[in-house]
């Protein structure tokens, strides 16, 4: 078992979780109530990630991100080490693929709530911070938590982006999802196995625990 | 009638994406109902007064304050127009219990004393008990009540009703005018309620605007709208179904009536010089003031006109008939008159029988001949 593979999954999967949140509610309400130009084509290339080949965006983004340009370029005059091979840059390919499995379930959620209960709200005197407080967000919830988790999820088991920007550096890039296909490499199943299983027992956790939330006759807080 | 300072006064004009050209005031107190047929814009008029649209053109005042000015480009947020509003559908927060929703109306849901005066309001609109329920475990009716208190929670300049009544069924529907009605004492800010339901604003209101494809047709006291409609286009509107053309013969103010020539027979009306003689005029005349001419025929009043027509395809209504006359004279005319079943049934109506009406001439009431932009009188829907 390579624990140092699983916590470095477990902190990029928190991490991007976390930082998709806020990314998440603001694009998926500005994907469900605003009208503005070109919105069916940022629709279109929010979901360009769930249709590319993971290898093809790692390719891109290792390419995006390396010394050569100025992405790569700037970010090493700031921080001394590149992007890519980097527990960061493996955050930032992260955040990127991830972005339709965080924005898609929110933007659904936020489209469902009635537009007069948000101009009641606001017929109510609320500000915007307390709108997104007492009515968006707990109505929102349910999808809100079904994409946190779908992103934890995937960003535990993704393999090609991880591999292409990261390089499976142990200790640094190398992700659980890396380290089981190293063990098979090496004929060790037995090891393998193990992770496989506890990546299973994680990902079915994280499911039941949103569906034990969401589904109709569960705990739901507006019931 | 509105103060220039307090009150609410509204004017509104756009092309799209609807048209609209109102003008509306509304005094402290006052329930003013906008009534027009659907698709005739009144809940976007609403809206504009909340600030949940915003219109090309006009100017929208409330107590002295000015909430949207096209002129100067003044426009104050929803949030800040201190308006009180009631959802066709009402709009409830559907996680919160009744009080909760009440206390978002409030400035300081949080603060101090906050809770009780959220009570106090359940209790005003009889929920008292129910007060940590939520929506969904209430009826219609009791939705419609928590939304009326949480409108109120924020002690509105204005208070907007969009259709209050239109969801719930009919017995509860009369229960809730009987509470609004008891209600509205209590109010001190102007109160707007727009509705299709001609009936409900004569019963809730103290005046009504006439609104149909934007305009404001004609804004008064209930029974003088329905009764002296400005143009043809009102009277179709409020369900007048005897409208007719004629052409003033002369004044007689020693009488009190005009005379007016109809379908080659004289009629006389109230007076009403404001039509010169030899003027083309359109008429009306509530169903009822067309009455069965009583078998004593002798017992016409001074301002009767007697006519004769023949029944046509009569309609029951419950207890009353509906009864077409077709009048004899050059044009065939079709009067609508609304008699009780065992009248009816006493005088043995039945199509194709020969009649004699008699019409109020006080109840006749002129206005000017439809010949104006908006195309044939035919062309209103009925909201009444």
């Amino acid at each position: 078992m390579d624990w140092t593979a699983l916590s470095l999954s477990l902190q990029l999967a928190s991490a991007t979780m976390l930082v998709l949140l806020p990314i998440g509610v603001w694009a998926g309400r500005k994907l469900a109530w605003s009208r503005f130009r070109g919105k069916a084509l940022v629709e279109a290339l929010l979901a360009l990630p769930l249709v590319l080949p993971p290898t093809v965006l790692g390719f891109y983004l290792l390419v995006a991100m390396g010394g050569a340009t100025p992405l790569g370029r700037w970010y090493e005059s700031l921080f001394g080490h590149q992007l890519t091979f980097s527990f960061q840059g493996l955050l930032v390919a992260s955040l990127i693929f991830n972005l339709p499995f965080a924005v898609q379930p929110m933007q659904r959620a936020f489209e469902a709530i009635a537009p007069e209960v948000r101009e009641a709200a606001l017929c109510c005197g609320m500000s915007r911070l307390r709108l997104l407080r007492r009515v968006e967000l707990p109505l929102a919830w349910p999808g809100v938590l079904s994409a946190m988790v779908l992103v934890f999820a995937h960003t535990l088991g993704e393999f090609g982006v991880v591999l292409m920007v990261g390089g499976g550096i142990p200790g640094k890039t190398r992700t659980i999802a890396i380290a089981i296909y190293d063990r098979v490499q090496a004929f060790d199943t037995a090891g393998a196995g193990i992770m496989s299983a506890t990546l299973l027992l994680i990902s079915m956790l994280a499911i039941g625990l949103s569906y034990l939330v969401t589904a109709p006759g569960g705990f739901r807080r507006h019931d | 009638m509105t103060d220039p300072v307090t009150g609410l006064r509204a004017t509104i004009r756009q092309v799209v994406p609807i048209p609209l050209d109102a003008d509306l005031s509304c005094g402290p107190g006052e329930v003013l109902a906008l009534v027009g047929p659907s698709g005739s814009g009144k809940s976007t008029l609403l809206r504009c007064i909340a600030g949940l649209h915003t219109p090309m053109e006009g100017r929208i005042e409330c107590d002295g304050r000015t909430w949207f000015d096209a002129g100067s480009g003044a426009n104050l947020s929803t949030a800040r127009r201190r308006i009180g509003m009631v959802f066709q559908h009402y709009a409830l927060f559907p996680h919160l219990s009744a009080l909760e929703n009440v206390l978002e109306g409030m400035d300081d849901p949080d603060g101090a004393g906050s809770r009780e005066r959220g009570r106090e309001l359940l209790r005003k609109v009889h929920l008292d008990g129910l007060e940590m329920r939520k929506p969904h475990q209430l009826s219609g009716g009791q939705q419609q009540r928590v939304a009326v208190a949480r409108a109120l929670a924020r002690e509105p300049h204005a208070l907007l009703l969009d259709e209050p009544f239109s969801a719930v069924d009919r017995s509860t529907r009369e229960k809730l005018y009987g509470e609004l009605a008891e209600l509205r004492r209590e109010l001190k800010m102007p109160v707007i309620l727009v509705t299709h339901d001609l009936e409900e604003a004569v019963m809730l209101a103290d005046r009504v605007s006439i609104l149909s494809r934007g305009k404001t047709l004609q804004t008064g006291p209930p029974l003088q709208v329905m009764e002296r409609p400005a143009t043809v286009e009102v009277a179709r509107l409020v369900g007048l179904r005897n409208v007719f053309e004629g052409r003033v013969l002369s004044h007689h103010r020693d009488r009190g009536t005009t005379v007016v020539e109809w379908n080659g027979r004289r009629l006389d009306v109230r007076l009403q010089e404001g039509f010169p003689a030899g003027a083309r005029v359109a008429w009306s005349l509530p169903a009822s003031g067309v009455l069965l001419m009583p078998r004593d025929r002798n017992a016409g009043g001074i301002l009767d006109n007697i006519v004769e027509g023949t029944v046509g395809k009569m309609v029951t209504l419950g207890n009353r008939v509906r009864v077409p006359v077709r009048v004899h004279g050059a044009t065939e005319a079709l009067l609508t008159t609304t008699v009780p079943r065992h009248l009816a049934e006493s005088y043995a109506l039945a199509e194709g029988k020969t009649l004699s009406l008699r019409l109020r001439g006080g109840q006749i009431h002129l206005m000017p001949p439809d010949d104006g932009p908006h195309g044939p009188a035919g062309d209103s829907r009925s909201i009444a």
